[in-house]
């Protein structure tokens, strides 16, 4: 061992040339990602200029603005609700979408996990497409099947079972829909790779000790896949929170999301110190949901130590 | 129950199958994952579908036709975006590739110190919502004064596939024997030969799959691109976004198809490569 470290020891210290192989990568991602995300901090407090861009003056009116509007004789502060209804639809749209994200990957996860090998690799596959089929592609055809004139009420008028189209598109329901198809793929690849390790012996001994296949899956499977379950529920949970595309191709503009906000101030209303506000509110709730899901995994990982 | 513990293994998977059947199925679950993917795939499947519809109504089927593809092929803007697009992932894929490899053989099997933090910076852009990134960079292009366009999707491209090209490349690193690079050392080759005749080699399945994904992705983005293309840069998906403002035609019917087909078949090629290279 010593004389390969000492082989490997030449004229550049090899320290040297992982800083050199390393460097690159880690500069470019601070410069173009992590001091972007120092500028918006900044102007989250500055004030806004009129057509886009900053005034170089401090003010904490792009965070007071979220909840309250300022009334332009007399700068009394009134609540408004509206922007809080924004992000409250936001989370409860991630949150209904992870929820059912779950009860669809759950089974199906389970199902591939105990296929044999050669249907395992084709129905990963299958699952891992869409994944990265382009989302903008995939929810054009999701709106394309939920339309007015599409094809499920086509079919569904010919049956005769409505007369009239149903409202699929163009509103909540619809929203919700297109984040579970965006991210449900998500979901199902770190299930399936947990049911994956799971030990079906653990269930034979339940079996054995008379548990009955709902107790066997609810208190044996379920437990053990928990480090998968929340892997899962962060992929999906966090693209759907701050998610643009569905909202806004889906929703049609009424069923505005946090993204399509922040999007907006950056685009027609130009006012980029709210839009700056919107996004350290995103990214904080964000980074939040990250670290109590790791937290919680890491007491995981060492209750079974 | 003395019986019962004595038993063997398989006499007691006997008694548990018996009792109930295959023991690791459960009633619902094969319907429930096909229902899982008919979800997925039938939208895209009526999307291709009815591009090859003859007529206008994007609802009623009227024979086969290509001539939608013909109309979408035969339209300069579409050209022109599809060509940006193609250019622009190619570079970013490469740049984005190159800067991984450095940085996986940095960061796997060689000293742990500031392993951690880098891996945390190197996939920091998976972490932050898309659309904070595609403010935060427009925000940052325009401070810092490079005018919107061609080179700021380039760059903005080149940084959110970064994570996408290391994690294979790392994987594949991770997979290899340290005692390779090694025994090349014992046999007197420098670092750098033994790195360009042995590790590099051996690496051809990761660097591959990973260029390929981060190709994927470059070539799909939406969202980072709207905000830092400016007002004369186009991409595809751009192009496609803005055709869908002026309603569903068959025509987007026809791009989609074809971005469908395209984005398929690259999963697919950087699956197998993926594939080949775990049975080395």
């Amino acid at each position: 061992m010593s004389v390969r470290q000492l082989s490997f020891s030449s004229r550049i210290s090899p320290r040297l040339t992982d800083l050199g192989l390393l460097g690159p990568a880690i500069a470019v991602i601070l410069v173009f990602m992590v001091a972007p995300m120092a500028i918006m901090f900044v102007y989250s407090f500055l004030e806004a200029a009129p057509y886009g861009g900053v005034e170089w003056r401090f003010t904490t009116d792009a965070y007071t603005s979220i909840l309250f509007e300022r009334d332009f004789l007399d700068d009394s502060l009134t609540f408004t609700p509206d922007y809080l209804v924004v992000l409250a639809r936001s989370v409860f749209q991630a949150g209904i979408a992870t929820l059912l994200c779950l009860v669809i990957s759950v089974p199906t996860a389970y199902y591939i996990a105990t296929r044999p090998e050669r249907q395992k690799n084709i129905w990963l596959v299958l699952i891992t497409i869409p994944y990265w089929v382009n989302l903008l592609i995939r929810t054009i055809a999701l709106l394309f099947v939920l339309r007015g004139d599409g094809p499920i009420n086509a079919v569904l008028m010919n049956l005769g079972f409505i007369s009239e189209p149903l409202p699929l598109s163009y509103n909540g329901f619809a929203v919700c829909l297109g984040l579970i198809y965006s991210f449900l793929p998500f979901m199902v690849l770190p299930l399936y790779s947990a049911f994956e390790r799971f030990d079906f012996r653990l269930l034979e001994a339940a079996y054995d000790l008379y548990a009955s296949r709902r107790t066997a899956f609810l208190r044996i499977v379920l437990p053990v896949m928990r480090p998968g379950l929340i892997a899962g529920s962060l992929l999906v949970f966090i693209p759907s929170i701050g998610s643009y595309l569905a909202p806004d191709i889906l929703g049609g503009g009424k069923t505005l999301m946090i993204g399509n906000l922040i999007g907006t101030q950056f685009q027609s209303a130009r006012n980029w110190p709210f839009g700056a506000a919107l996004s350290m509110i995103l990214l904080t709730l964000t980074l939040l949901v990250l670290l109590w899901l790791a937290r919680r995994a890491g007491q995981q990982t060492s209750d079974c130590r | 129950m003395s019986n019962t513990a004595s038993s063997s293994p398989a006499m007691r998977t006997v008694t548990a199958t018996s009792r109930i059947g295959d023991i690791r199925a459960f009633a619902g679950f094969g319907s429930l994952s096909f229902a899982c993917l008919v979800f997925l795939y039938a939208p895209i499947v009526f999307l291709a579908a009815y591009s090859f519809n003859d007529g206008r109504s994007v609802s009623r089927w009227s024979g086969f036709s290509l001539r939608w593809y013909a109309t979408v092929f035969g339209n300069e803007n579409i050209q022109t975006a599809a060509l940006n697009s193609v250019i622009i992932a190619v570079i970013a894929a490469t740049a984005s590739t190159l800067l991984a490899l450095g940085a996986a053989t940095a960061t796997v099997h060689r000293r742990a110190s500031g392993g951690g933090a880098a891996y945390a910076v190197l996939t920091f852009p998976l972490m932050v919502p898309e659309i904070v990134t595609a403010v935060a960079s427009l925000v940052f292009f325009v401070a810092v004064g490079i005018s919107l366009g061609f080179t700021t999707i380039l760059l903005a491209h080149i940084v959110f596939c970064i994570p996408f090209a290391y994690l294979p490349i790392k994987a594949r690193l991770e997979g290899l024997d340290p005692s390779l690079p090694a025994a090349a050392a014992d046999l007197y080759a420098s670092p750098a030969k033994a790195f360009a005749r042995i590790t590099l080699p051996l690496l051809v399945p990761g660097l591959l799959s990973g260029w390929l994904l981060a190709f994927i992705i470059s070539l799909d983005d939406f969202i980072i691109t709207a905000l830092v293309a400016g007002p004369g840069a186009t991409t595809l998906p751009l192009h496609i976004y803005g055709m869908l403002r002026l309603g569903m035609t068959p025509e987007v019917n026809a791009i989609s198809t074809l971005m469908l087909g395209a984005s398929t078949v690259l999963v697919l090629v950087s699956a197998m490569i993926g594939r080949v290279g775990q049975k080395h």
